[in-house]
C-alpha cells in the first residue's frame, strides 16, 4: 500500500514547477491578459515542448500513457503559477475521446492533441445546469441552439459539446454557421465563451446509449482538474501571505508574529493539506477504481472549491490593502480560484450530484 | 500510488478477520475488559509492539498490520484492548525513557489492565503554559515531598498510580526545573475531588497533595529532564485524538438515521438542506481519511510528514465535534433530551459527544495552541515575542 506520489512524479512536478516559475512568471501571465499574442505563443512553445500534452492519451495514439494523477499535477502547477492554459480542456477532449470515441476517431485527434497541434474547447456547461435559451439540438448531423461557458471559445481549433440528451459532438472550430463569441470573466487567465450554432455539421462521438456516460466521465475529469489547478493556486497564495507577514512591520513586530495573522495562515495550511489528498485519491480512482470516480471528483470540486474561497480571501486579507490593489497581482489567484468554482457546477451542483450517486436523491 | 495489499497483507487481514469469528462471542459488550485484553495480547491484537520480556506480543512494528488490526475490529464492532493514559502514554515513555526495572516494574501489569494511572501534568494556574507549573516537591532524605494541586485528572479516582510532574529545581529556568514522577494514589496526603463537566459526568478530578512523600528512586529520567520526559508522551496523545476512522463511523451512523428518522412525515435524508450538510461533511471526512492513509505511508517509509501531520488533532477533533452538532441539528427537539428521556437517540450519544468533544478541543493542547504549532514549525512563522507584563 502506498498512498502518496511516486519519485516519477515529484520529478514530473518539480520539472514543471521549475519550468512555469520563469515562463509563467506574473508579468508574462500580466501581458497575456492584456492580448500579448507574441507572450502567448512564447509561453505556449515553451509548454509545448515539455511535451506533457499528450500526458493522459495511451502510447499507442502518441502519447505519454499516464495518468490522470500526472494531468493533475501538471494542472496544480498551472494553477500555482497562474498560467494562462488550455491544458485542462484538451485533458477532458482526450477522456471524452477515449470514453466514447470511435477507433477513427481517436487515430485523428489522440496524436494530434499528444503533439500540441490542436486545442480542444469543451462546452458541456448544459450538463450541470442549462440557462435558459441555452441547449443545443443535433438533427441529421446539424447542431442548432446555443452553448454557453464554453472554454477556450476563442482559440480553439475543435470543440466538444454535448447535446441535450448528452450525446457528446466533434465540431470543427471554423464550421459553417457556428459564431463564436468571448465573454468577460473575472479570471483573465482563462477563456470561457458562447457557442451559437446554426445547423452546423457535427461528428457525434459515439452511439446514443452511452451518451450521457461520456460526457459525465468528462466532467469528472474536468473536475478533478479544476480541485489541482484551485489547490496549486491555494497553495500558492498561502506561500505568499506567510511570505509577507515575514517581511511587513507595524508595531515594530513583523504583522507574522501576532498570533491574530499566524492562526489565520495556520487555519489556511490546515485546510487545504487534507484537499491534497482527496484530489489525489479523486484523480486515482479515475485510473485505477472508475466506479468512484464521478462520487469522488463531485467531492473534490466542491470541498476544495469551498477551501479555496476560505484561502483566497483569508489570503488576500493578511496582505491587508496592498493584497487589494493591483500592485502585487495577487488578484490573478484570487480569480482563478473563483472561475474553478463557479464552473462545471458549483459547490452545492457538485454536492447534489454527489447525493444523487449514493442514491440519497 | 498503489491501494492494493500485498499478499502476506492480504492474508495477515484474513487471519485477523479468521480471529474475529472464533473470539467474537468472547468479547465484552461495549467497553474492553481484562480477560479481553488478555486475549488480544496473546495474539498481537494488543500490545502488538511491545517486548515480550515486558508483557506485550513482540512483534516488529508494522503501521499496516496496526491499520488492518483498527479496520478488522471497527469494522466487526468489537472493542479493542484496553485504553487509558498508563498504556497509551505511561507505556511508550517508559520504553523510551525509563530504566530497565522500571520497564520490568511496570510496563507488564499496566498493559493486563491490573494497574491503572493517571496523569498529572495540569495546574489550575497551568494550562496552555504547561511549563509553568508549580506543584513543588523537595528532597528530605530519601524522599521527595510533594506540595500542590493538580487538575483535568481523568480516571484519578480509579487510578492505582499517578506519573506526575512537579518542580524539583526551582531556581532553573522554567523547562529545565520539571522531574516526573511515579507514585501510588494510596500515599498518605492525596486527596481526589471530582470534577463535574458539562456533560453531567465527573470525567475528571482534581488531585491535591498535602506532604506527600516519594521515594526519590520513583523518577523516570534525571531530575530537571521532566519537561522532555513529557513531550515524548503528548506527542503520542496529540497523534491520539484526531482518529479519522472514528468520523468515518460517525457519519456512517448519521446516514443511517437520515435513512430512518423521519420529521413532517418527511425522511430527514429528503430535505435538502440537511442533505447538503451532510455531503460537505462527507468531504471533510474522506479528505481526511485519504489524509491518514498519506501519513502512513510517510510512516511506513519512515519518514516525517511535517505540517500534514501537524493539523491532525485540529482537523480531527473540530471535524468529529461538527458531526456531533450536525446530528443534534437534524435531530431537531429530539436534540435536547438528555439522560435517558423518552424519545432519545441513540442513548444520547450526540448530545454526550458534542459536548464530550468540546473537551476534546481543548484538552491535549487547545485548537489556538495547535495553531501556533502548525504556523511555526509547520509554516515557519516567528513565535509570539515575550508578553509585556500587566
Amino acid at each position: 500500500m502506498e498512498f502518496g506520489l511516486s519519485e516519477e512524479q515529484r520529478l514530473l512536478q518539480a520539472s514543471v514547477s521549475g519550468f512555469l516559475e520563469k515562463a509563467s512568471e506574473l508579468d508574462v501571465v500580466r501581458k497575456i491578459a492584456e492580448g500579448d499574442q507574441s507572450a502567448r505563443d512564447v509561453l505556449q512553445e515553451g509548454i509545448d515542448s515539455l511535451g506533457l500534452a499528450g500526458v493522459m492519451i495511451p502510447e499507442d495514439f502518441g502519447g505519454l500513457g499516464m495518468t490522470l494523477l500526472d494531468a493533475a499535477l501538471v494542472e496544480e502547477m498551472l494553477g500555482r503559477y497562474v498560467t494562462p492554459q488550455g491544458f485542462l480542456s484538451n485533458q477532458m477532449a482526450v477522456a471524452g475521446l477515449l470514453a466514447s470515441g470511435t477507433q477513427e476517431q481517436k487515430e485523428t485527434w489522440l496524436p494530434k492533441i499528444a503533439e500540441g497541434s490542436v486545442q480542444f474547447g469543451i462546452g458541456i456547461a448544459e450538463q450541470t445546469g442549462a440557462r435558459e435559451g441555452a441547449g443545443l439540438d443535433e438533427k441529421d448531423g446539424k447542431l442548432t441552439g446555443r452553448a454557453l461557458f464554453v472554454t477556450e471559445a476563442d482559440k480553439a481549433s475543435q470543440f466538444i459539446v454535448a447535446d441535450r440528451s448528452g450525446r457528446l459532438h466533434l465540431v470543427i472550430g471554423d464550421a459553417g454557421g457556428l459564431s463564436r463569441k468571448k465573454l468577460s470573466t473575472i479570471d483573465v487567465t482563462r477563456s470561457v465563451g458562447e457557442l451559437v450554432f446554426d445547423s452546423v455539421a457535427a461528428e457525434a462521438l459515439l452511439t446514443e446509449n452511452v451518451a450521457g456516460a461520456a460526457a459525465q466521465k468528462m466532467l469528472a475529469v474536468g473536475r478533478v482538474l479544476q480541485a489541482a489547478d484551485t489547490l496549486g493556486a491555494a497553495q500558492r497564495m498561502i506561500e505568499k501571505a506567510v511570505a509577507y507577514s515575514l517581511e511587513r512591520k507595524q508595531f515594530n513586530r513583523v504583522i507574522g508574529s501576532f498570533q491574530a495573522v499566524k492562526h489565520m495562515c495556520a487555519e489556511m495550511a490546515a485546510e487545504l493539506e487534507p484537499c491534497r489528498s482527496l484530489m489525489w485519491f479523486a484523480a486515482h480512482a479515475y485510473d485505477a477504481e472508475p466506479d468512484q470516480v464521478a462520487l469522488m471528483a463531485a467531492h473534490a470540486k466542491s470541498h476544495v472549491a469551498e477551501v479555496g474561497k476560505f484561502v483566497a480571501r483569508t489570503a488576500t486579507e493578511v496582505h491587508g490593502g496592498i493584497g487589494f490593489t493591483d500592485v502585487l497581482g495577487l488578484h490573478f489567484w484570487f480569480k482563478r480560484i473563483g472561475l474553478n468554482r463557479q464552473m462545471f457546477g458549483s459547490p452545492e451542483t457538485a454536492r447534489q450530484d454527489a447525493a444523487r450517486l449514493q442514491g440519497w436523491v | 500510488m498503489d491501494l492494493s495489499l500485498t499478499p502476506e497483507y492480504e492474508a495477515f487481514r484474513q487471519e485477523v478477520v479468521r480471529f474475529i469469528e472464533d473470539y467474537r462471542d468472547q468479547a465484552p459488550r461495549g467497553y474492553p475488559s481484562k480477560a479481553w485484553q488478555k486475549i488480544l495480547i496473546e495474539h498481537g491484537y494488543a500490545a502488538r509492539t511491545i517486548p515480550r520480556d515486558y508483557g506485550g506480543y513482540g512483534a516488529e512494528p508494522d503501521v499496516l498490520k496496526s491499520r488492518i488490526i483498527a479496520e478488522e475490529f471497527t469494522k466487526a464492532g468489537l472493542p479493542g484492548g484496553l485504553s487509558n493514559q498508563g498504556i497509551s502514554m505511561f507505556v511508550p515513555t517508559l520504553l523510551e525513557l525509563g530504566s530497565e526495572e522500571q520497564k520490568k516494574q511496570w510496563i507488564e501489569p499496566t498493559l493486563k489492565g491490573d494497574i491503572v494511572w493517571c496523569q498529572g501534568y495540569s495546574e489550575p494556574n497551568s494550562g496552555s503554559d504547561l511549563a509553568s507549573l508549580q506543584t513543588k516537591a523537595v528532597v528530605d532524605g530519601d524522599d521527595f515531598v510533594i506540595n500542590g494541586q493538580k487538575i483535568w485528572t481523568s480516571t484519578a479516582y480509579e487510578a492505582d498510580m499517578m506519573f506526575c510532574l512537579v518542580r524539583t529545581e526551582p531556581d532553573a529556568p522554567k523547562h529545565k526545573g520539571i522531574s516526573y514522577l511515579l507514585f501510588s494514589m494510596d500515599t498518605p496526603g492525596i486527596e481526589v475531588r471530582p470534577l463535574k463537566t458539562m456533560t453531567g459526568a465527573a470525567s475528571f478530578n482534581e488531585v491535591f497533595f498535602t506532604d506527600v512523600r516519594v521515594p526519590t528512586t520513583q523518577i523516570v529520567g534525571q531530575r530537571g529532564e521532566g519537561w522532555f520526559v513529557a513531550n515524548a508522551t503528548l506527542k503520542y496523545e496529540r497523534g491520539m485524538l484526531g482518529d479519522p476512522n472514528q468520523a468515518g463511523t460517525r457519519l456512517n451512523a448519521i446516514i443511517k438515521m437520515m435513512k430512518e428518522e423521519t420529521m413532517g412525515g418527511e425522511k430527514l435524508m429528503d430535505n435538502p438542506l440537511y442533505r447538503d450538510r451532510l455531503v460537505k461533511l462527507q468531504s471533510r471526512v474522506l479528505a481526511m481519511q485519504y489524509h491518514g492513509l498519506r501519513l502512513v505511508t510517510h510512516q511506513i517509509k519512515g519518514e516525517d510528514p511535517g505540517l500534514a501531520r501537524l493539523i491532525v488533532k485540529l482537523m480531527g477533533c473540530e471535524l468529529n465535534h461538527d458531526l456531533a452538532g450536525f446530528a443534534i441539528d437534524i435531530l431537531g427537539e429530539l436534540g435536547v433530551l438528555y439522560h435517558g428521556s423518552s424519545y432519545l437517540r441513540d442513548n444520547g450519544m450526540w448530545q454526550h459527544r458534542y459536548m464530550f468533544d468540546l473537551g476534546l478541543i481543548i484538552g491535549g493542547g487547545t485548537a489556538q495552541i495547535q495553531k501556533n504549532i502548525i504556523s511555526e514549525r509547520g509554516l515557519g512563522m516567528p513565535r509570539e515575542p515575550k508578553p509585556a507584563t500587566v
